[in-house]
């Protein structure tokens, strides 16, 4: 089963609020379990050991430009697999077409 | 000590509506707590934290606190409570078991892309606060991430590779946004912080230093020698996208000099060390 990622961005004021607000709200319709993250940034800086655990699976991450998120994973020790990580981006892409990748329609 | 959030709509607990749920998830995640979703037929499963915190709308008892390994499980019950009564329920949960505060620090730091980097250390011997530092293979790493100076680029503008990201940069493809031909044709051009200053940016700190030194000296013109200072850091601030409070907390000329020649000095050790381990 793909785990799910979402990263609101908290720290900064880089993801449009009306995206990522509606990915969230779409998430939490969406009847699946989920995690939400505060910032992926500040659990790359802290080498979570969570993002390990997060890396060894398949999962869709909610985030910003994928080379950040791929890098910043790295960083913290945690390598994501290319054939088993999706990262969409919630930067340059609308919610819907987020929320599309997520569950194939918006919620 | 890590501590995550679980809010709980599996077997045992009542669900909640879907504008409820949205809105506790918006109140933890703004003020920096992660959340794990669980749904009918879900479990809360070890994420690696330490503390655990589980909120739910319980149809029975629940016990306050339960031992799962090394992980401090305690439980909330949230029936009738509005968002904001919840997130208060989870600053006093979090109190308790002596969670640092979230949020304290904007995560502003560089990461490297190493698809890109090419070892030449120059992050290395330009970094004035001691972000980058060399692994054990000698390759450069972000060691230091909260040395970084918050929304200051400066390091990922000598890199010649664009290598270097800052994911919370407003511009691309410094924000992380892919490196296409026309960034290379514009990094190729970009603004080259030490032609800017006629030369290496240390040395040319270090001849303005000595010049004002020389000119108070001799001519004590204290308001020219501020005037050249302005001009040059409004140029940087311009053009290479450096905050001026970043500018203004830059260590002394001759505090600049030392901090310089000990990060060139450790850049050189370690490509020597590479050169010594891959011959070309």
């Amino acid at each position: 089963m793909t785990r799910i990622v979402y990263c609101n961005c908290s720290f900064a004021r880089v993801l449009a609020p009306e995206v990522k607000n509606r990915v969230l709200e779409g998430l939490a319709a969406s009847g699946q379990a989920f995690d939400a993250v505060p910032d992926l940034c500040e659990m790359s800086a802290r080498k979570d050991p969570a993002l390990v655990q997060i890396a060894q699976g398949d999962v869709t991450i909610a985030a910003c430009y994928p080379r950040a998120v791929r890098w910043l994973f790295s960083a913290a020790g945690a390598p994501l697999d290319p054939q088993r990580a999706n990262i969409l981006n919630m930067r340059s892409d609308s919610a819907e077409s987020v929320l599309a990748s997520l569950y194939g329609g918006a919620q | 000590m890590s501590f995550r959030v679980a809010l709980y709509e599996s077997d045992g607990a009542l669900p909640l509506e879907d504008s409820q749920r949205s809105a506790i998830l918006r109140g933890l995640l703004e003020k920096g707590y992660r959340v794990s979703s669980i749904r009918k037929g879900g479990i809360v499963a070890d994420a690696g934290e330490d503390a655990l915190l589980v909120l739910g709308r319980f149809e029975s008892t629940t016990p306050a606190a339960a031992a799962d390994g090394a992980v401090r499980v305690s439980f909330r019950n949230v029936d009738g409570l509005e968002p904001a009564a919840i997130t208060a329920l989870v600053e006093e949960g979090r109190t308790a078991v002596a969670a640092p505060e979230p949020g304290k620090w904007k995560p502003w730091f560089p990461v490297i892309d190493y698809s890109r980097c090419t070892n030449c250390m120059q992050c290395l011997s330009f970094c004035l606060f001691e972000v980058y530092g060399v692994s054990s293979d000698h390759k450069i790493q972000v060691q230091n991430e909260t040395n970084c100076k918050t929304e200051c680029p400066a390091c990922s503008r000598v890199c010649p590779e664009v290598a270097i990201l800052f994911p919370k940069y407003r511009h691309s493809p410094i924000n992380g946004d892919e490196v296409n031909a026309d960034d290379m044709r514009r990094e190729a051009l970009k603004v080259d912080i030490s032609a800017l200053l006629g030369g290496d940016i240390y040395a040319a700190l270090r001849d303005r230093s000595a010049k004002s030194k020389s000119r108070f000296s001799k001519e004590r013109d204290e308001e020219r020698a501020i005037k050249e200072r302005a001009n040059c850091l409004v140029k940087l601030t311009k053009e290479a996208g450096i905050p001026p409070e970043v500018l203004a907390s830059l260590p002394s000329p001759e505090e600049i000099l030392i901090k310089a020649e000990a990060a060139k000095q450790r850049a050189q050790i370690a490509l020597a060390q590479n050169a010594i381990e891959q011959p070309k």
